[in-house]
């Protein structure tokens, strides 16, 4: 019997006005696993997760959570997922375990609250008003309130923004905890080291195409392909990066990075390396390191798409 | 389900049964509100004072009525009381759920947008019951003499707090928070001094004719009716019926959860 996806989006539209901001995106997650969708602000992740949890209806295509319409079966999917929202989603005024207690009051089998809060790391601020706590413990809460009600999928939309590097590094283990346990974990980030070190699976989205999917690993080989990062003791000639691929030849990509260096990457073999070195013979340029390097996500990305991931 | 594991997170989803919820979101709006000093003011301490003033006031400027001025300002002050809470508190406190993301938040959870509608009502019901006793303690220690008809005091309140609930929600739907803010308010106000809610409708001359046509003159005249000759005001029912499915109309087209 074929396990139903946790989230199927297919031919997904969605437009603000007149801009798209989603553009028929398609993907599948599968259930039990860390699925990362990574993609720069403002390339449709948000809208795509907002689409899952119900709040917005598809403008074209299908989008189904375990099976079910978000906006038509809500009552049947809610109590099923757990979302944790990038910001926000309390009362200003009320306490930290207050608000858990609330959430946990809505479902049938709660999660057992004291337990909760301190492995998110709550444990000193459970009376504190919502308005006095700190960016990370919102975050911290929010992240609770998500899991609260034992759910088979959580939606966490940039959940480690504004935490501290301590704090991060549990809350990564909490949510491979949540794998191994059998949750779905579909998560945004534009964090490269996030997606690399927890995602099964990762979808890169950019203006709201899906521009690949893979397993990190899968990401960041391609196949053979790997980089060489060239960079010389002196400016390089206009047209250098042109140059450089017409000798190389039709299988490499080679981006200048600034005056001095360029990144190719391609199949880097021994016969690529020689290539390099005469090219720079003919240019009358001095290499001054040569560095062969695996690629890693934010290479793939600035390769796809043509820009950094992180400003 | 595959997973075979029972670690701590195991999913084991489900949505507590319907009344438990709205109980639960009953009980946390009311707390918030009673937490709230400036709510606890408009909720009982201004119609406390507005009880107190008004009684003293009508004696000395002779206002004349046809029960002692104590056995018909009470009545009204229950009506403000409840349109306070019904229509101002439950609008500003709509507004700032919207702005701070806690409908958007609750949106996602098992309780369903009819559970958080009851659980609102529930919470207005909670407050409104503890505005009846301070108000009536303070009316009975200035000397009220009731003639009670019960049932048409509970169908007043149910009726006043339906239509004003309505017609809140509608403007917490549509507004910014701070908007809604200034104008819940502002229409507190004018409905206090001109809508007949305190003083009856025939205090009012020839105006009076209008303000129990309002939503305000018809709660206050329905409250009078049924605490100072014990009758049910059906006439006034019939309004606030009517503005109660005005305000429902225009919610449900305008209301924006976000």
């Amino acid at each position: 019997m074929p396990v139903t996806p946790a989230v199927s989006v297919d031919g997904l539209v969605m437009r603000y006005g007149d801009k798209v901001a989603v553009d028929r995106l398609s993907l599948t997650v599968e259930q039990h696993t860390i699925t990362a969708v990574l993609g720069p602000n403002g390339a449709g992740k948000t809208t795509t997760l907002e689409t899952c949890e119900g709040y917005r209806r598809p403008h074209e295509g299908t989008v189904r959570v375990l099976g079910l319409d978000p906006v038509r079966q809500r009552k049947e999917l809610n109590p099923r997922i757990g979302v944790m929202l990038q910001g926000g989603g309390a009362w200003s005024g009320v306490r930290a375990m207050e608000m858990l207690r609330h959430l946990a009051k809505l479902h049938a089998h709660p999660l057992d609250v004291d337990m909760l809060a301190e492995r998110v790391g709550l444990g000193d601020c459970g009376r504190t008003p919502y308005r006095r706590l700190s960016g990370g413990q919102q975050q911290r809460l929010g992240l609770a309130l998500a899991l609260v009600g034992r759910p088979e999928v959580v939606f966490v939309d940039e959940p480690t923004a504004g935490m501290d590097p301590q704090v991060r590094r549990t809350t990564w283990e909490l949510l491979e905890e949540l794998r191994a346990d059998g949750v779905t974990v579909v998560l945004t980030t534009h964090y490269m080291d996030e997606a690399e070190r927890l995602a099964d699976q990762i979808h890169i989205i950019d203006h709201g195409r899906l521009v690949a999917s893979g397993t990190p690993l899968e990401l960041i080989r391609g196949g053979t392909v790997t980089t060489i990062r060239l960079v010389v003791t002196r400016p390089f000639p206009p047209g250098a990066p042109d140059s450089l691929r017409a000798a190389l030849g039709t299988e490499t990509v080679v981006a200048q990075l600034d005056d001095v260096s360029l990144l190719v990457t391609g199949p880097a073999d021994a016969s690529t390396l020689a290539k390099v070195s005469r090219w720079c013979e003919e240019q009358g340029v001095l290499p001054e390191s040569l560095a062969l390097g695996q690629r890693n996500l934010e290479d793939v990305f600035l390769e796809l798409t043509g820009r950094e991931l992180t400003p | 389900m595959t997973a075979t594991s029972s670690g701590t997170f195991t999913p084991m989803p489900g949505a507590a049964p319907l009344p438990r919820q709205v109980l639960a979101q009953a009980g946390m709006e009311a707390r918030l509100m009673l937490r709230n000093g400036e709510q606890l003011l408009l909720a009982v301490v201004i119609p406390a004072i507005v009880l107190v003033g008004g009684v003293k006031g009508a004696d000395r400027i002779g206002l004349d009525f046809s029960h002692p001025p104590v056995d018909v300002i009470t009545p009204g002050v229950l009506a403000l009381a409840i349109m306070s809470t019904a229509f101002t508190s439950l609008a500003i406190a709509t507004g700032f759920e919207r702005r701070y993301g806690v409908i958007k938040r609750l949106g996602t959870s098992p309780l369903s947008r009819t559970g958080l509608l009851a659980g609102k009502v529930g919470a207005l019901l909670l407050i409104e019951v503890l505005q009846v006793a301070v108000i009536s303690g303070v009316g009975l220690a200035l000397g009220w003499e009731p003639d009670v008809n019960a049932v048409g005091v509970v169908l007043a309140i149910v009726f006043g707090t339906a239509a004003f609930a309505a017609l809140g929600l509608a403007l917490a739907g549509s507004l910014r928070a701070e908007a809604t803010l200034a104008a819940a308010n502002l229409v507190y106000l004018l409905l206090l001094a001109g809508g007949a809610v305190v003083l009856p409708t025939s205090a009012y001359g020839d105006f009076g004719e209008f303000a129990r046509w309002l939503p305000s003159g018809a709660l206050g005249n329905a409250m009078r009716d049924a605490l100072t000759d014990a009758v049910v005001g059906w006439r006034e029912l019939a309004v606030l019926t009517g503005w109660a499915v005005a305000g429902a109309a225009l919610t449900a087209r305008t209301f924006k959860w976000e």
